[in-house]
């Protein structure tokens, strides 16, 4: 009784943390999306997480400790900012490069590929995070102060207004909506962005045909390889904001092999599958995976073994989806119909 | 009348690999506002040939001229570029995308906008204009097969196609389908517009087209008008030399009681019927052929004896031996327990490589899937299914660069399934069962098929043949069950009936009604 108790009196930071955690997953999944949608199936999700944020990371870190201090001027916030969110975007690309060339072009299985992706690139994040923090004098020390503020920075009197509001509820609707830095609500723009582009242009039914009949869009004329390489290293790109997201937001601004970007970065992969690749369903289907994700820290008396039931949950609700979405079968609920294929023209 | 030319092929020639050549310097012309048959065995590289002009092989040589200008196709886009529309046997259509979105696909538009109310009424003015029944907000997988290729078809024209060619359009329509496309093409042709249907079936080609081009391995033997053109010239044309219409029927002498159907009934995943208490008697000694719409119930029969489908409770299939001396119920099992009990049947499904083969093996190992179970050791017995794939390619003249390494998938249509009956046949069946083993197959190959049953049926098999054919079932069969919505609407004896009485039967059960 007091624990349920206390487990609903945490409920709004529940839900708090539940946003953050979902952010990173959102970021994953929407990147995944655009990949699936072209018929590739990209299990480096993860690998391309941690690319995004060491090479955010290192950009912000080289700028504010290197740079700006070799030269004798103050880090500016904007400059630190926008450097990370391209060295992420270029890195988590280059990422879904190589895996596009190895799929695309050499037709390698696309499983395996992206699941060396994954290992190849938590090794070469954990690698340079640790060369960082070699940089700046030991474990735990390196740290982008200017950009990870900028990342978290939030109105506090839009969140105290809103609070104040709500006071009467015993809910600070504020700190609940309001209180994150910029990235959680840019995630939420390119959920209704891809919703857009995936269902009402033309380059959309483009890339959907490419996914669900891949001859069918060669056939009428569609640059097959082309949409397939883009997809997936946009998406690549998108995902890898989730882990710069982590880097930048929860553990502002530092590095840590915790594993937990990879952990994240599965369950961004089963967001996918669990919003049945429709990008507007990963907006609550993210953050119900975060609050699931996080549970555990605020059920009391759990001990180190019974936290793992709890972080069981987003996986037991994807399998749950899984078994409803084979029973209903409906057509659009299913994957594209050539995920995981690999494409040969001349093939009779 | 017919002197602008739509597309000229000149000196073309395409190879697959070292060792086969898909087409050998074949020269082609096709005039604007004519109906042009390419007619051609299987294997005969018309598909091959027509998949040059649609931009999905390139030609190793030769050139083409389109309207008389010379152009290189090196991708689907230059075709449509060029005016030019391939519907394919296999339709090109994403499933889950309405008409209209797949007829759209690919299409560059206005800033990529995507006007869906656009697309649909341009869409119902192409409809209009050549008789075509279309929805444009129906999702494809929604569709019966003639409306998917009413959407093909409508595709190439809303892409401005005036060339199209149509790769054996009628295969997979029912005689009413068939007509009302004939009548589009007319009105298409009366467009002005140029066709190229590709066809195995003769009565098709005198009905549609005004010119016959004949392809035969590979090499492109000439063209006749239409009008001067028969059934028999064009067959001799097709396979170089005259063949016997006549299917040998000589008359088993031992006939007994091989599988006795009782009461069977089959329901599918919705609960509907698909057979109804059908019963039946298949002899050791004779063809029973299963005549009937496609559609009423001959997979569900075939696959219900095989072990393959479930059959109702109170559903009987007895299995009696050569012998006589004893007989086993099939109902309830399992191919495996089935051979297990030591009935050897021999099944060659409908659907070769869903069902009968693994398209990315090779033949020896597709042959090595009915008898990798013989070895005494754990070890696979290699040398076995490989002579006998030897034994078939040889016996069967099957057409292949090896044995051991080719994917069977790269083999055409008909080596295909001559690899698939001399399989089954070679297990020494005792009841031998064959769905469509003809479908899609030259005429050669038929007979070569035809035979192979025959002479079964004299060595005492009880042979059992679904056919679509009703000629082919007439010569063929000792005796024909007919099939009409999962009921049985009757059996008739194969020497004494007619195609009228047999198509009666099919369409309403006998005796009345």
């Amino acid at each position: 009784m007091e624990g349920l108790l206390s487990f609903l009196s945490s409920f709004p930071t529940l839900l708090h943390s539940g946003v953050v955690f979902g952010t990173v997953i959102m970021f994953g999944a929407l990147g995944e999306i655009l990949t699936q949608k072209s018929g590739n199936l990209n299990l480096g999700v993860p690998g391309v997480m941690y690319l995004g944020g060491i090479a955010g990371l290192a950009a912000s870190f080289l700028y504010e400790n290197v740079f700006c201090p070799g030269h004798g001027i103050e880090p500016v916030a904007w400059i630190s900012v926008a450097l990370s969110l391209v060295s992420c975007f270029v890195a988590a690309a280059l990422g879904s490069l190589l895996y596009s060339f190895l799929t695309i072009t050499l037709r390698t299985n696309q499983n395996v590929t992206g699941l060396t992706l994954t290992i190849f690139g938590s090794g070469v994040a954990n690698f340079f995070g640790g060369s960082l923090n070699k940089l700046a004098g030991g474990v735990g020390q390196v740290s982008v102060k200017v950009a990870s503020e900028a990342y978290r920075a939030f109105s506090f009197d839009l969140v105290a207004t809103v609070d104040s509001w709500t006071e009467r509820i015993g809910f600070g609707l504020g700190t609940l909506i309001f209180s994150y830095g910029f990235l959680t609500y840019v995630v939420l723009v390119i959920a209704v962005g891809l919703w857009f582009f995936l269902s009402k242009t033309r380059y959309g039914l483009s890339l959907r045909a490419v996914g669900e009949n891949t001859a069918t869009a060669d056939a009428v004329g569609i640059n097959v390889t082309k949409y397939k390489y883009l997809a997936t290293c946009i998406g690549g790109g998108i995902s890898g904001f989730g882990g710069l997201y982590y880097v930048m937001n929860y553990i502002k601004g530092t590095w840590e092999n915790s594993g937990t970007i990879e952990g994240l970065g599965w369950l961004a992969v089963a967001l996918v599958i669990f919003a049945t690749w429709k990008p507007l369903r990963t907006i609550w289907g993210s953050y119900l995976f975060g609050v699931l994700y996080w549970m555990f820290f605020y059920v009391a008396g759990l001990t180190r073994s019974s936290q793992e039931i709890f972080k069981m949950l987003p996986y037991v609700v994807t399998l749950f989806v899984l078994i409803m979405v084979s029973l209903r079968k409906r057509r659009e609920d299913q994957p594209p119909a050539s995920l995981g294929l690999p494409y040969f023209r001349e093939d009779r | 009348m017919h002197l602008e030319k739509a597309i000229e092929m000149k000196n073309i020639t395409k190879r697959f690999g070292s060792k086969v050549v898909a087409n050998r310097s074949v020269s082609l012309t096709l005039y604007k506002g004519e109906i042009l048959s390419l007619l051609g065995e299987n294997g005969s590289g018309k598909t091959t040939l027509m998949n040059m002009l649609s931009g999905i092989y390139y030609p190793d040589e030769g050139e083409i001229f389109v309207n008389e200008k010379p152009v290189e196709i090196k991708s689907p886009k230059d075709a449509f570029d060029l005016g030019i529309g391939m519907i394919h046997q296999h339709f090109k259509l994403v499933d889950v995308f309405t008409a209209a979105e797949n007829i759209v696909l690919g299409l560059e538009g206005e800033k990529g906008k995507l006007d869906k109310g656009a697309v649909a009424k341009a869409v119902r003015e192409i409809a209009d204009r050549y008789g075509f029944e279309i929805d444009p907000n129906q999702k494809v997988y929604n569709m019966s097969v003639s409306q998917k290729q009413t959407v093909e078809i409508v595709k190439v024209l809303y892409r401005g196609a005036n060339i199209l060619i149509l790769d054996e359009p009628t295969a997979v329509l029912t005689p009413q389908e068939t007509e009302k496309l004939f009548t589009v093409m007319r009105n298409m042709r009366a467009d002005g517009k140029a066709i190229i249907i590709i066809t195995h079936k003769l009565h098709e080609v005198l009905a549609v087209s005004d010119r016959v081009a004949v392809l035969r391995k590979g090499e492109y033997i000439g063209d006749v008008p239409t009008a001067e053109a028969s059934q028999q010239s064009l067959t001799d044309m097709m396979v170089g030399r005259a063949v016997s219409l006549n299917i040998d029927r000589p008359l088993a002498e031992a006939q007994t009681d091989r599988l006795v159907v009782e009461h069977l009934t089959v329901k599918d995943k919705e609960g509907v019927k698909k057979l109804d208490d059908v019963s039946f008697v298949a002899k050791a000694g004779e063809i029973l052929g299963i005549a009937g719409i496609a559609g009423s119930g001959q997979k569900q029969l075939l696959e219900a004896i095989a072990g393959v489908q479930r059959a109702e409770p109170g559903s009987s299939v007895r299995y009696i031996e050569p012998d006589g001396s004893s007989s086993k119920q099939l109902v309830g099992m399992d191919p495996l327990s089935i051979i297990k009990k030591g009935v050897l049947l021999s099944f060659v499904p409908e659907d070769r490589f869903g069902m009968g083969l693994v398209g990315t093996m090779s033949i020896s190992h597709n042959v090595m899937l009915r008898s990798y179970r013989r070895g005494k050791t754990p070890m696979l017995d290699r040398k076995f299914p490989k002579q006998l794939s030897q034994k078939i390619v040889r016996d069967l003249e099957v057409v292949t660069p090896d044995i051991d390494r080719t994917p069977i998938r790269r083999l055409s249509g008909g080596n295909v399934q001559k690899v698939l009956v001399g399989r089954e046949i070679e297990q020494s069946p005792t009841v031998l069962m064959t769905a469509y083993a003809v479908r899609g197959l030259d005429i050669n190959t038929s007979y070569t098929i035809y035979n192979l049953l025959t002479e079964q049926k004299m060595k005492g098999v009880a042979v059992i043949y679904v056919g679509e054919d009703l000629d082919v079932l007439l010569e063929l069969c000792d005796r024909i069950l007919v099939l009409c919505g999962g009921k049985v609407s009757g059996v008739v004896d194969g020497r004494n009936t007619t195609k009228e009485e047999v198509g009666l039967m099919m369409t309403k059960l006998g005796g009345g009604n």
